[in-house]
C-alpha cells in the first residue's frame, strides 16, 4: 500500500490560514485602528465565533437549524450570573439560588463554565430533537428558540425579564477577541477531521449509505449538536463580556438571521465559508456605516441617508447568491495546494434519492 | 358558556389569521420548495401601502381613506404586485439553488423591504383606523364577540372555499396541484413552470394583503413587526400540517391558533407568560410524533 499523507497533514494548513488572519486583523486593528474601530473588530470575531459553532452543526449535517443563538443566550446569562458582583446581584436577580447569588468568578472560569452549560443543555434537548431529521428537525430547533427567548424574557427573578442586566465586567479587547475565535476555530476544525465529523457528513451526502455502512445517524449529529453549542455558549459569554449588558432581545430572530446569512454567504459547508462569510458581511457593515456617517469631498460632507447601510447588505447578500449560491469560497477550504480533497468529489453522484427532492 | 363561546371565537379568529398566513407560505412552497421568509415584510409593505410616506408621528392616511370596495381591491393588488416582483427580480434565479440559499436569500429580501419601510415611514408605530365600526361587540347567545372576529372569520371562510373551488375545478388550480405534487412530472406534460409559479406568488401576495388589512384593523396600528409573527406561526403551521400539504397547512393553521388560545385561558396565571413557551414546546412534541407533518401528503413520503 503507498503512504498516504495523513487526513491532518492534507489539511491542518486551513485552520492554520484562517487563524493567523485573524492574527493579523487583530494586529492591524490594534495597532492603527481607533477605539470604534477596535469594538467592531471584536464583535466580528464574535461573530466568528457563533458562525463557526454554527458551522459545525449545520456544514457537517446540513440540517438548518434556528436555534443555535438560544445557546448564546445560555452562555451570555451564564456568565452574567457568574460575574456580576453579588451585591448587584442581590438586588436586580433576586430569584437566583443562593450558591449562584454569592458566586463571583473571573471571566477565564465563567466563560468555559458557560460553555459547558451550554453543552449539556444541548445534549439534553438534542437527545430528542436530532431523532428528527431535514425540516422537521429546522423547525424544531426553532421552536427551542422560540422556548429559550420566551423563558428567558419572561421569568423576572432570575433573568431580569425584557429589561437589560448590567454590571458584567467588561473585559474584551481585541486580543481575548482573537483567542475566542482561533479556539472556535481550532475545535471546529478537530472535530470536522474526527470519527464522528467525517461519519456526519457522510450522512449529510449520502443518508441512506451512510446509515447502511453502520453509521449512527442520531449519535453523530448529537455530537456534532453539542459541540457546537458549546462553541456558541463561549461566543454568548464573550458577547456579555463585550457589551457589559445581556438583555433577552439581543439573542433572537435577527441575530439568527444574520449569523446564518453570513454563513450562507460564505459557504454553509466548510469551515473557510463560514469565517470569510463573517469577515465579508463585517467589512461590508462598517464601509457602509462609514459611508452613513459621510465622506468629506472639498469641505462639504457627503453621506448617504440612514438605513441605507441595511437595504444594501440585503441586496449585496442577494446578489452574492445568486451569482455564487454556494457562498464565496464555494464549499472549499483555504489551503496551499489547490484544494486536494475536494477535487476528487467535485462532481456528487447523482441518485434517485436527490431526485426527489 | 359564555366563555366558552368567547373562547371558541377567540381560537377560531386567532387561528383564521394563523391559515391565511400558512395558506400564503404553502402555495409558494408547494411549487418551488422556497420557503418565503420575506412573507411577514409583504404583510407590513401592504399595511403602509395605505400611508403616506412621511416619518411623523401622527399617520398621513392616503389609500386608507378610500372607500372598502376600493382600497380592498387596491391592497390585494399592491400585495400580488409586489409578491410577483419579488418573484421575477429575485426569486426566479434561485430555482435550482438548495433550500437553505433560497431560504436566506428571501429572508435578505424580507430584510431589504423592512429597511425601505424603516427610511419611509421611521419605526415609530403609527395609528391607523379603518372601519371603527367593525370594533362594536355584537351579541351571540349572551357573549360579546367583537365584530371583526366574526367578519375575520367569514372572510377567512370565503377565500378557503374560493382558493378550494379554485384548485379543484379549474385548469389553473390543477396545474398548480400537479407542480405541487411533481413539479418536472408536472413540467413534462405541458404545465408551464413560469406561469404557475406568478399566479401561487399572486395568490400569496393577496392573501399577505388580507392579513395586512384584518391587523390593521385589529391592532388601529401600522407596525413595521406586525407581520412577523403571524409569518413565523404561518412557518411553524406549514411544517406541523405537512410540508406541501394545502389543507393540512390551513388546519394546522387553526390548530395553533386554538392551542395558544386555550393556553392563555388555562395556564395558571404564574404561569401565563410563558405561553409561548408551552406554544413552542408544543409544537416540538407534534414534531416528534409525527415528523413528516399531521397531514403528510402520500407524495412527501421518501421512497429509497
Amino acid at each position: 500500500m503507498s503512504q498516504r499523507p495523513s487526513v491532518i497533514r492534507q489539511t491542518i494548513i486551513t485552520p492554520i490560514v484562517l487563524i493567523v488572519a485573524l492574527l493579523i486583523m487583530a494586529a492591524l486593528s490594534y495597532q492603527f485602528g481607533s477605539r470604534a474601530f477596535n469594538r467592531t473588530v471584536v464583535e466580528m470575531f464574535i461573530n466568528i465565533m457563533v458562525v463557526v459553532g454554527l458551522y459545525v452543526f449545520v456544514g457537517n449535517s446540513g440540517l438548518l437549524s434556528f436555534g443555535h443563538i438560544s445557546f448564546m443566550c445560555l452562555g451570555a446569562y451564564m456568565t452574567a450570573w457568574l460575574t456580576i458582583p453579588p451585591v448587584m446581584k442581590s438586588i436586580t436577580l433576586k430569584g437566583l439560588p443562593a450558591w449562584l447569588l454569592h458566586a463571583q468568578l473571573p471571566m477565564w472560569v465563567a466563560t468555559p463554565i458557560s460553555g459547558i452549560f451550554a453543552a449539556i443543555f444541548a445534549l439534553i434537548v438534542g437527545r430528542v430533537i436530532m431523532r428528527l431529521s431535514g425540516i422537521a428537525a429546522s423547525i424544531a430547533t426553532f421552536g427551542l428558540l422560540g422556548v429559550i427567548n420566551n423563558v428567558y424574557s419572561n421569568w423576572d427573578s432570575v433573568t431580569g425579564g425584557q429589561g437589560s442586566i448590567v454590571g458584567i465586567p467588561p473585559t474584551m479587547n481585541v486580543w481575548t477577541g482573537w483567542i475566542g475565535g482561533a479556539v472556535a476555530i481550532a475545535i471546529a476544525y478537530l472535530y470536522s477531521i474526527s470519527r464522528s465529523g467525517l461519519a456526519l457528513r457522510a450522512t449529510r451526502d449520502e443518508a441512506v449509505a451512510a446509515s447502511a455502512s453502520g453509521i449512527d445517524i442520531v449519535r453523530e449529529r448529537l455530537i456534532a449538536f453539542v459541540v457546537s453549542a458549546f462553541i456558541i455558549g463561549l461566543a454568548g459569554a464573550l458577547y456579555a463580556h463585550f457589551l457589559s449588558i445581556v438583555n433577552p432581545g439581543a439573542f433572537y430572530l435577527r441575530t439568527t438571521f444574520i449569523t446564518l446569512s453570513m454563513l450562507v454567504v460564505g459557504g454553509m459547508y466548510s469551515l473557510s465559508g463560514a469565517v470569510s462569510g463573517v469577515v465579508a458581511i463585517s467589512v461590508l457593515i462598517e464601509l457602509f456605516r462609514d459611508l452613513e456617517k459621510g465622506i468629506s469631498i472639498g469641505g462639504h460632507t457627503v453621506g448617504l441617508p440612514n438605513g441605507v447601510q441595511e437595504i444594501a447588505i440585503g441586496i449585496i447578500t442577494i446578489v452574492i447568491l445568486m451569482y455564487l449560491p454556494t457562498g464565496l469560497t464555494r464549499n472549499r477550504e483555504f489551503s496551499w495546494r489547490r484544494w486536494p480533497l475536494q477535487r476528487r468529489l467535485a462532481r456528487p453522484v447523482q441518485t434517485a434519492l436527490k431526485e426527489l427532492h | 358558556m359564555r366563555e366558552l363561546l368567547q373562547i371558541i371565537f377567540d381560537a377560531l379568529s386567532l387561528g383564521s389569521l394563523y391559515a391565511l398566513g400558512a395558506l400564503g407560505i404553502a402555495l409558494i412552497f408547494g411549487v418551488m420548495r422556497l420557503v418565503n421568509f420575506a412573507h411577514g415584510d409583504f404583510i407590513a409593505f401592504c399595511v403602509f401601502a395605505m400611508l403616506w410616506p412621511s416619518i411623523d408621528a401622527a399617520a398621513v392616511v392616503f389609500a386608507g381613506q378610500l372607500p372598502f370596495y376600493l382600497l380592498i381591491p387596491l391592497l390585494l393588488l399592491t400585495g400580488a404586485a409586489l409578491s410577483i416582483l419579488s418573484e421575477i427580480v429575485v426569486f426566479r434565479r434561485f430555482r435550482n439553488a438548495n433550500p437553505a440559499t433560497m431560504m436566506i436569500a428571501s429572508f435578505a429580501l424580507g430584510f431589504v423591504i423592512r429597511h425601505l419601510l424603516l427610511m419611509l415611514f421611521s419605526s415609530r408605530p403609527k395609528s391607523i383606523t379603518l372601519w371603527p365600526s367593525l370594533g362594536l361587540p355584537v351579541e351571540f347567545f349572551g357573549a360579546h364577540i367583537p365584530m371583526l372576529q366574526v367578519v375575520t372569520i367569514i372572510i377567512t371562510l370565503a377565500v378557503l372555499v374560493i382558493l378550494v373551488l379554485f384548485l379543484k375545478r379549474t385548469r389553473y388550480g390543477l396545474e398548480m396541484r400537479a407542480a405541487a405534487d411533481n413539479f418536472t412530472m408536472a413540467r413534462m406534460l405541458g404545465v408551464r413552470a413560469n406561469g404557475v409559479i406568478l399566479l401561487a406568488f399572486a395568490i400569496s401576495g393577496m392573501l399577505a394583503a388580507a392579513i395586512g388589512l384584518i391587523l390593521a384593523t385589529n391592532s388601529g396600528t401600522a407596525d413595521i413587526g406586525m407581520g412577523a409573527n403571524v409569518m413565523l406561526i404561518a412557518f411553524i403551521a406549514t411544517v406541523i400540517g405537512g410540508l406541501g400539504s394545502i389543507p393540512g397547512a390551513v388546519a394546522a393553521g387553526f390548530l395553533i391558533g386554538a392551542a395558544s388560545v386555550v393556553f392563555q385561558a388555562t395556564l395558571p396565571h404564574d404561569a401565563r407568560v410563558f405561553r409561548d413557551a408551552f406554544v413552542y414546546g408544543a409544537v416540538i412534541v407534534v414534531l416528534l410524533v409525527r415528523p413528516q407533518g399531521l397531514f403528510a401528503p402520500k407524495s412527501a413520503k421518501q421512497r429509497v
